[in-house]
């Protein structure tokens, strides 16, 4: 497609990779949030290609690998009930709760269905009236407006068997809540790019602004990336910190008003639990109180499951940057994409899955 | 699961609209994003248009791109 191929040119790529070896004269940390950033940083071999003292760490913004233990046991737990049908993205199928996973429970005849759209979940339940459709309502920025979108219309059209089990997280304060705590250390962010496209450039000036720290707004493909790592040494050069938009092609400033007006219609901004971090103030949406409703835990009068931590599994220390794959000692012995251990070897877009799939134990 | 993808839109009625999916044309919500016509790239995700891509922006940052280039060559 057109704008895709234009940000792979390799002659561009070749000279933007001597650019940043001549910028890069002292060890540099940078952080990227998002998952597909990891994704396609192994899948262009960018990391082979950087000077070594620029290091790229992988954030926590991937919405499988971040969803707790407890989230998974609970959408677990509501396949067992004969009038829910429970719905999900096709990740989060495989992510293993403590015990079995939901394809596990498919395949023992459970009602689990893959939807690839929230909308499509609304359907079913309009197709389905005696049955309560569930959709496990994960993801960012990204993914809220669609969900936000799926209640909003269940309410207008009069549905009243389709609920959220909530588990929505918002970026920022996350990258704050990173950014304070006292050993992980990071000198730039590369900001997530879809993220982005909905909430704009205003929500990551703190960065810069708070905490002198050089953020960019990155695209995904192998130019993006290395213009946003050459802007981070840039300005860490000229001591000049700001917060720069390299995907104007699909982040304005402001972000993507309509879609954050149906998020602030249907949400508001509360604690959210994550795998391995526990409970972050301000790091999650729920559904305001007109919409309670559509919230299956108070709807279906469930409790949450508890927290088990996965034994042997780091995917916390990981997901921080305070820990690489490797240094699990399940990593491609007792956890692999075919039979996962922890939710970051899960989604294509985990860390662990990254590193396995991209050979990076390799060596 | 968080993958979001640039679509081209094909046809569009009301609030929703075909687009080129990957060779499959599929069906989405266009209802969160301002303006779109037929040819419009849009940022897909999760059966929701988030995001319409701006080609003008587009062709700048592929300028600015080769203009950085160019200063190392000097
Ligand atoms: S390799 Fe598996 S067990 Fe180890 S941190 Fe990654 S997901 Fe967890």
């Amino acid at each position: 497609m057109k704008y895709l191929t234009e940000f792979r040119d390799p002659a561009l790529t070749k000279t933007l990779i001597q650019k940043i070896e001549k910028k890069a004269i002292q060890e540099v940390i940078i952080m990227e949030v998002c998952g597909t950033h990891t994704m396609s940083i192994f899948k262009s071999g960018l990391r082979g290609l950087l000077p070594p003292q620029v290091r790229l760490i992988s954030g926590p913004g991937c919405p499988v690998c971040v969803t707790p233990q407890s989230y998974i046991d609970t959408a677990i737990q509501l396949t067992e009930r004969q009038d829910v049908i429970l719905t999900a993205f096709g990740d989060m199928l495989r992510v293993p709760g403590t015990e079995g996973s939901l394809m596990a429970q498919k395949s023992k005849g459970r009602d689990v269905r893959m939807v690839y759209s929230p909308m499509d979940a609304v359907q079913l339940a309009l197709d389905n009236p005696h049955k309560e459709v569930v959709f496990l309502a994960v993801g960012f920025e990204t993914t809220a407006p669609a969900i936000a979108l799926s209640v909003d219309q269940a309410k207008k059209a009069d549905i009243h068997n389709y609920s959220i089990l909530q588990s929505i997280k918002t970026m920022p304060n996350t990258m704050e809540a990173l950014v304070v705590e006292e050993d992980i250390q990071i000198h730039g962010f590369l900001c997530p790019g879809h993220v982005s496209a909905v909430i704009g450039v205003k929500p990551y000036r703190f960065l810069s602004e708070k905490y002198g720290l050089p953020a960019v707004i990155a695209g995904f493909e192998s130019l993006d990336i290395l213009m946003g790592i050459y802007h981070i040494l840039d300005m860490m050069d000229k001591k000049d910190y700001k917060v720069v938009n390299e995907y104007t092609r699909l982040v304005s400033e402001e972000g993507n008003l309509k879609a954050l007006e149906m998020i602030t219609k249907i949400f508001e901004v509360t604690a959210s639990v994550w795998r391995g971090l526990g409970s972050i103030e301000g790091t999650g949406l729920k559904l305001k109180q007109e919409y309670e409703n559509y919230d299956t835990v108070k709807k279906l009068g469930i409790q949450m499951a508890s927290e088990q931590p996965v034994k042997g599994c780091i995917c916390g220390e990981i997901l921080k940057g305070k820990a690489c794959p490797l240094d699990c000692r399940l990593f491609s012995t007792a956890c692999t994409p075919e039979n996962p251990v922890g939710a970051c070897m899960v989604s294509e877009e985990g860390t662990c899955a990254a590193y396995y799939k991209y050979g990076e134990f390799r060596d | 699961m968080c993958v979001a993808v640039p679509v081209e839109i094909v046809k569009i009625d009301g609030t929703e609209a075909w687009v080129n999916f990957g060779g499959v044309q599929k069906m989405v919500s266009i209802a969160l994003v301002e303006d779109v016509k037929v040819g419009d790239y849009v940022l897909l995700h999760a059966g929701c248009a988030v995001s319409r891509l701006d080609r003008k922006e587009a062709e700048k940052t592929l300028e600015l791109f080769k203009a950085y280039t160019m200063m190392q060559k000097e």
